[in-house]
C-alpha cells in the first residue's frame, strides 16, 4: 500500500470499528482522525476525498466531511 | 558507601495485627502474633546463630545451630519454627547452648574444605561467620573419615558455579527454587550421608536441568557452594548502589555491588517494593552488554550511508547534527524532523527528547516504541478509565482469588512477578489463561490452570465478548456497582449489545476455535470467584482491534465489579523497563506529559510559559506515518534515542525504505544497531549503570536509577540530548537530572509530589503523586474513576484482514523467551545466548509432518510481506496451523514477514497474526544475504578500516 491507500484504509478501519456508536459513528471517528492525525495525513485524505474519494466506506466519508467541516469551524 | 550484607531476619513477618510481649535475654519485646522466636530477637538485635534460615523463606528447622532455652519448655526449641508466646522467658546464650552449637559447627567443618583464605566466599560466608560466633576453635574429628571434599565441581551454568564439596545441606537453595522462583528445579537427592543437592535428575548438570537461573539458589547460599563466577574472578565488591533494573517492566531493585567502578554483581534488594528481593536471569546475570566490546565511546558521522563511519569529537558531532537538522527544517520545512524516544531511557531522557521535539524541532513528531507494544492499552484505558495506567500494584496478587491471564506469557516476559503469581496460585488462586499457545503458566510444577482457552490469533474481542455475554445473560454482573460507579446508560447499551445471540460462546466458536463450555465456565469463575484480577500483555495489544481489547477487558471488569481495590483490576504488563514512564512524559505526538491532548490550549501553555516557546496544537505523525511520509519524500530527518526500529518494527522493507529515504538519520544508541545502518550520525549512549535518573514499571512506580559507575562515552544520555538542544539553539542548563524531574513535576499533575529527595526517601512512589494523594496511589480508581464514572464501549468483533488462504495457510505470532530481551542488543552481548543462540520457529507436529519437516530442520518462513530463514522446532505448544517465533535476532530478521495491518486506534502493529506459510529450505533467503551483506558494509569505520 502506498501512503494514500494506508490513509483509506485506516480512514475505514476506523469508521468500521466505530459503526457501533450508532448515530455518533460519524463525530466520533472525526473526532478521532482530527485527535491523532497529523495535519498532512488529514490534508491528504480530505483532498483524496475532493478527488471522489475512491476506497473510502460511506462511514469513513462521513466521518471525513465533519473532519472537514472542523476544520472550516 | 561501604559493602554491608542486607540484614536477615532469619524467618518471614508473621503480618498479624495481634501482638505477643515475651522476655529475650531479659530484655521486653512486643512483636506480632505468630513471629518466631528467632525473628523476635533479631528485631530487637539479637542475632541468634543460624544456617539454614533466611526471612525470605518458610521456617525449616533443620540447621540446628539456632537452639534456645526457654524457661518451663523442655529440651532446647530450634528458635527459627518456635512462635512467641505471651509471657515467654527466652535465653539465647548459654553455656549449655554455646556447647551444644559448638558441637554441630563442629560436625559441619568436619565435612567442609579449609580453605577459607582462597574461597571466593571470604569474608561473605555465613558459615565461616556462624563458625565464629559460635566460638568454635577446634574440630575433634579429623579430616580423614568418609566425606563429600571431593565432589566434583559443576560449572555448567555460564554465571554461577556449584561446588557440592562445600554444600551443607542447608536446602535452602532448594527452598529457594521452591518459595520464591517456584521452578522446583532443584531437590535433596539421596538420604542420611548421601543427601546432596541435585538439579532435576541425577544425569543433569545446572545448565541442562530445568533452572531457569534465576539466582534466587545463589543468593539463598550460605557458603560458596553456588557462587557467582563474576565474584570468584573479579573478587568480593567493597561497596553498593541501590538501582532499578534495565530490564522488563516488573522493574526489580537491585543492588549493584561494586569493586571501585568495576560491577561485581547484581544481587536483588529485599526492600525492592516490585520485585520483593527476587530477581530473573536478565536483571541478576545478564549485565555483561554494559562493558561489551560492541560497545561506540565515540561519536560518529558520515556524509551518507554507503561510506564508512569517521569517529569525531562530541562537539563536532554536535555541531553536525545541528547543522543538518537546521538545514533540513529550512529547505523542506519543520514538519520534516521527528524524534522517537525509547520505553529502555529514563524518564528525564525521554522528556527531554519530546522537548527537544516540540521546542527545538518545532512540531510534535515525537513517538515512543510504545506504539509498537502499548499504545492500544493508553487509548483503552483513558477512554474507559480515565487514565492510561494499570490499576493495580503488585502486591494486589497476594489478595486474588481469581487471575485471568490473557495475550501475556509472565514467565518469560515477566518472570519476577510470575514468580509471585505462582506463589498466589499454589496457595489456591484460580487461573484462566486465553493464549493461541500453551504457555508454562497453563501448566508447570504445582500449578494448573482451571481454563485453558487456547483461541484462534486475532480473536480476542470475540472471544471477551462471548464472555460478558455468559455474565450478563447468566446474571452475574455486580448491578450495584454498576449503578453507582459506572454510566448506567451505556451500560446498558453495551450489555444489550453482548446479549445478542450473535456473541454467545456457541455462536463466535467456529471463528474463535474455542470449546463454548469452557469459555462459560471461564466467564462464570472470573464473574463469582472472588476478587479477580486481569493481566495482560502485547498477546492484547498488537493485533488490529488492540484497542477494543483492552476496553474490552476494561468493560469485563467494571461489569463485575472487579475494579478499585486490592486483588482485582486491570493490568497491563509492560514489556520493557519505562514502557509506562516514556507514555507518561509525553512521548506520543497528540500529547503532552500526563496525557493532556496537545490540541488543549490550556495545558499548552503551562510548557509554553515555562518553556519560553510556542507549541504546534496539531498532533505530530507516529512511527509508522513518519515512514511513510519518509517514502513520500517529506519527512527527512529523525533523532532515534535507545530503539532499533529497523528490527523491532513491522514489515522491515517498508522501515528500512523509509530511514533510506531520510537525509539525516541520528541514531544515539549503545551498539551500532540495525537502525544504526542507515544513520549519518551515530552518538554512543550510557548504560543505566552509568546514569541518574528514574524509570517507572508496569504497576506506575517511579524508582531511582543510579549512577554506579562513570560513563564509558563520558556522557550520560540526557546530557547528550541536552548538548544536542544547545548547538540547536535551545537554553537548556541542566546540571542534574533531578532537575529535569522538578521539571516534569512542575507541568505534570500526577507527578506534582515527586522529587529526587522524596524517592530517595521512599523508595520508590506510584503516581500519582499530588496533594490529592501525597504518598502515592498504590490501588486506582478505588472511590470512583478517574473520568469520573466508568464508560463501557461497545466492541463488535471486526476480523483482522489478514488473512489465512492456499499460499499463506498458517497463523504466525511472535513472542519473547525468557533469556532475551527485546531486539536481543543487551542479551545477545551476555552469555544469555547459552539458552537461545538463535530465533526458532515452533510447528506443531501435525503442520511440520504435512510438509516433511523435522525438528531442527532450516524452514523458510513467507508471508506477502517478505521471506526468511530458520530452524524448526516441532511442538504441540502451539496449536495446529499456528507457528511462532521471536524476533531476537538480526540474523533472522522475524520482522521482514510481519505486514503492516495495525490497530483501528493507535497504529499498535498486528504482530501477532500474519498468514505465511512454511516449507523446507536449504539455505538464507535473497534478502537474508542482501541484508547481511548491507549490514556489514554499513558498520565499517574509518579508523579501523585503515589499521
Amino acid at each position: 500500500m502506498n501512503s494514500l491507500e494506508k490513509l483509506v484504509y485506516m480512514a475505514n478501519q476506523i469508521a468500521r470499528n466505530l459503526e457501533t456508536e450508532g448515530d455518533k459513528a460519524a463525530d466520533t471517528a472525526a473526532a478521532h482522525i482530527v485527535a491523532f492525525w497529523d495535519p498532512r495525513m488529514k490534508s491528504m485524505i480530505l483532498s483524496h476525498l475532493d478527488a471522489g474519494g475512491e476506497g473510502l466506506s460511506p462511514g469513513a466519508r462521513a466521518a471525513l466531511d465533519k473532519v472537514r467541516a472542523a476544520a472550516h469551524a | 558507601m561501604t559493602y554491608v550484607r542486607q540484614s536477615d531476619f532469619g524467618t518471614p513477618a508473621s503480618g498479624a495485627d495481634e501482638t505477643v510481649t515475651l522476655s529475650i535475654d531479659g530484655r521486653d519485646v512486643t512483636v506480632p502474633a505468630g513471629t518466631t522466636v528467632m525473628r523476635a530477637a533479631a528485631e530487637i538485635g539479637t542475632a541468634i546463630p543460624k544456617l539454614c534460615a533466611s526471612d525470605n523463606l518458610k521456617q525449616f528447622g533443620s540447621c540446628r545451630l539456632c537452639l534456645v532455652e526457654i524457661d518451663g519448655a523442655r529440651g532446647t526449641p530450634a528458635s527459627c519454627t518456635t512462635p512467641v508466646a505471651s509471657g515467654m522467658v527466652v535465653h539465647t546464650e548459654t553455656p549449655r547452648l554455646q556447647k551444644l552449637r559448638r558441637g554441630v559447627m563442629e560436625l559441619y567443618i568436619s565435612d567442609h574444605p579449609l580453605d577459607c583464605l582462597t574461597c571466593s566466599a571470604n569474608n561473605d560466608c555465613e558459615l565461616q561467620d556462624q563458625a565464629a560466633a559460635v566460638g568454635l576453635r577446634d574440630v575433634r574429628y579429623g579430616y580423614e573419615g568418609e566425606n563429600h571434599l571431593a565432589l566434583d565441581l559443576d560449572t555448567s551454568n555460564p554465571y554461577f558455579d556449584f561446588d557440592p564439596s562445600k554444600c551443607i545441606a542447608c536446602s535452602r537453595c532448594v527452598r529457594a527454587c521452591d518459595e520464591v522462583q517456584g521452578t522446583f528445579a532443584l531437590t535433596i537427592e539421596g538420604r542420611g550421608f548421601e543427601s546432596k543437592v541435585s538439579a532435576g535428575l541425577g544425569s543433569d548438570d545446572f545448565l541442562g536441568s530445568e533452572c531457569v537461573s534465576c539466582g534466587a539458589c545463589v543468593q539463598a547460599c550460605p557458603t560458596a557452594t553456588l557462587q557467582e563466577k563474576s565474584v570468584k574472578e573479579i573478587g568480593l565488591p567493597d561497596r553498593s548502589v541501590v538501582t532499578t533494573c534495565a530490564y522488563c517492566g516488573v522493574g526489580c531493585t537491585f543492588r549493584a555491588e561494586m569493586r571501585g567502578e568495576q560491577l561485581v554483581r547484581m544481587v536483588p534488594w529485599k526492600d525492592g517494593k516490585a520485585n520483593r528481593g527476587h530477581s530473573c536471569v536478565k536483571g541478576r546475570f545478564a549485565w555483561g552488554y554494559a562493558q561489551h566490546a560492541d560497545r561506540i565511546l565515540k561519536p560518529m558521522i558520515r556524509a551518507s550511508i554507503d561510506q564508512p563511519w569517521r569517529e569525531v569529537e562530541w562537539d563536532e558531532a554536535f555541531a553536525y547534527a545541528a547543522s543538518e537538522l537546521k538545514r533540513i527544517a529550512a529547505k523542506y520545512g519543520r514538519s520534516a524532523l521527528g524524534g522517537i524516544t525509547s520505553s529502555r531511557c529514563t524518564n528525564e531522557e525521554t522528556f527531554l527528547v519530546q522537548k527537544l521535539v516540540r521546542a527545538g524541532f518545532g512540531n510534535n513528531n515525537v513517538d515512543t516504541c510504545a506504539r509498537v507494544c502499548h499504545s492500544p492499552t493508553g487509548y483503552g484505558l483513558k477512554t474507559t478509565f480515565g487514565t492510561s495506567a494499570g490499576t493495580q500494584d503488585f502486591d494486589s496478587v497476594e489478595q486474588s482469588d481469581v487471575m485471568l491471564v490473557i495475550g501475556a506469557n509472565p514467565t518469560d516476559g515477566h518472570p519476577v512477578f510470575a514468580s509471585r503469581m505462582k506463589r498466589r496460585l499454589r496457595q489456591g488462586a484460580k487461573l484462566i489463561v486465553i493464549d493461541p499457545r500453551r504457555t508454562d503458566l497453563v501448566r508447570s510444577p504445582h500449578i494448573e490452570a482451571e481454563h485453558h482457552l487456547p483461541l484462534r490469533p486475532g480473536t480476542n474481542v470475540a472471544v471477551l465478548t462471548a464472555m460478558a455475554h455468559v455474565i450478563v445473560t447468566e446474571g452475574l454482573a455486580d448491578e450495584a456497582f454498576i449503578r453507582e460507579r459506572c454510566d448506567w446508560d451505556e451500560y446498558q447499551d453495551w450489555a444489550a449489545f453482548v446479549s445478542n445471540a450473535k456473541n454467545s460462546p456457541e455462536t463466535l466458536a467456529p471463528v474463535t476455535g474455542v470449546d463454548p463450555a469452557e469459555l462459560r465456565a471461564a466467564a462464570r469463575l472470573y464473574a463469582t470467584g472472588g476478587n479477580a484480577a486481569i493481566y495482560y500483555g502485547l498477546g492484547v495489544t498488537e493485533h488490529s482491534q488492540g484497542s477494543s481489547t483492552v476496553m474490552a477487558i476494561a468493560n469485563l471488569a467494571m461489569a463485575t465489579g472487579n475494579i478499585g481495590r486490592p486483588g482485582v483490576g486491570v493490568n497491563p504488563l509492560r514489556g520493557q523497563n519505562n514502557v509506562q514512564g516514556a507514555c507518561d512524559m509525553g512521548s506520543f505526538p497528540h500529547e503532552l506529559s500526563g496525557y493532556r491532548h496537545i490540541s488543549d490550549a490550556g495545558a499548552r501553555k503551562l510548557f509554553e510559559d515555562d518553556w519560553g516557546v510556542s507549541l504546534d496544537p496539531e498532533p505530530g505523525l507516529r512511527i509508522p506515518n513518519m515512514l511513510d511520509a519518509a517514502v513520500d519524500g517529506v519527512f527527512k530527518a529523525l533523532y532515534v534515542q535507545g530503539e532499533d526500529i529497523l528490527q523491532s518494527d513491522p514489515d522491515t522493507k517498508h522501515v528500512a525504505a523509509g530511514l533510506a529515504a531520510m537525509e539525516c538519520v541520528i541514531v544515539h544508541d549503545l551498539f551500532l544497531n540495525e537502525t544504526a545502518n542507515y544513520a549519518h550520525i551515530f552518538l554512543p549512549g550510557s548504560t543505566f549503570l552509568e546514569k541518574d535518573g528514574t524509570f517507572t514499571n508496569a504497576e506506575r512506580r517511579i524508582q531511582p536509577v543510579r549512577k554506579v559507575m562513570s560513563p564509558l562515552n563520558g556522557l550520560s544520555d540526557w546530557e547528550v540530548t541536552q548538548r544536542l538542544a544547545q548547538a540547536m539553539g535551545l537554553d537548556w542548563n541542566y546540571t542534574h537530572p533531578s532537575q529535569i524531574m522538578d521539571e516534569i513535576a512542575r507541568l505534570t499533575p500526577s507527578f506534582a509530589g515527586v522529587s529526587f529527595d522524596r524517592l530517595d526517601a521512599e523508595g520508590s512512589m506510584q503516581w500519582p503523586v499530588n496533594d490529592a494523594a501525597p504518598d502515592g496511589t498504590p490501588v486506582m480508581h478505588i472511590d470512583g474513576f478517574v473520568r469520573g464514572k466508568g464508560k463501557f464501549v461497545v466492541t463488535d468483533y471486526v476480523p483482522t484482514d489478514e488473512k489465512t488462504g492456499p499460499r499463506f495457510p498458517l497463523l504466525l505470532t511472535t513472542g519473547r523467551i525468557l533469556s532475551h530481551y527485546n531486539v536481543g542488543a543487551q542479551t545477545r552481548r551476555t552469555a544469555n545466548v547459552a539458552w537461545h543462540p538463535e530465533d526458532l520457529l515452533e510447528i506443531h507436529p501435525s503442520d511440520a509432518e504435512n510438509r516433511g519437516l523435522k525438528d531442527g530442520d532450516w524452514v523458510k518462513l513467507a508471508s506477502r510481506s517478505g521471506e526468511t530463514t530458520l530452524r524448526a522446532l516441532v511442538t504441540d505448544r502451539v496449536a495446529p496451523g499456528v507457528v511462532y517465533t521471536t524476533f531476537h535476532h538480526p540474523a533472522t530478521q522475524a520482522n521482514v514477514v510481519t505486514t503492516d495491518y495495525s490497530d483501528w486506534a493507535t497504529n499498535c502493529p498486528e504482530y501477532k497474526v500474519t498468514a505465511v506459510q512454511v516449507s523446507a529450505s536449504n539455505g538464507p533467503t535473497d534478502w537474508q544475504e542482501d541484508y547481511s551483506r548491507r549490514s556489514e558494509r554499513a558498520r565499517r569505520i574509518e579508523s579501523i578500516a585503515a589499521e
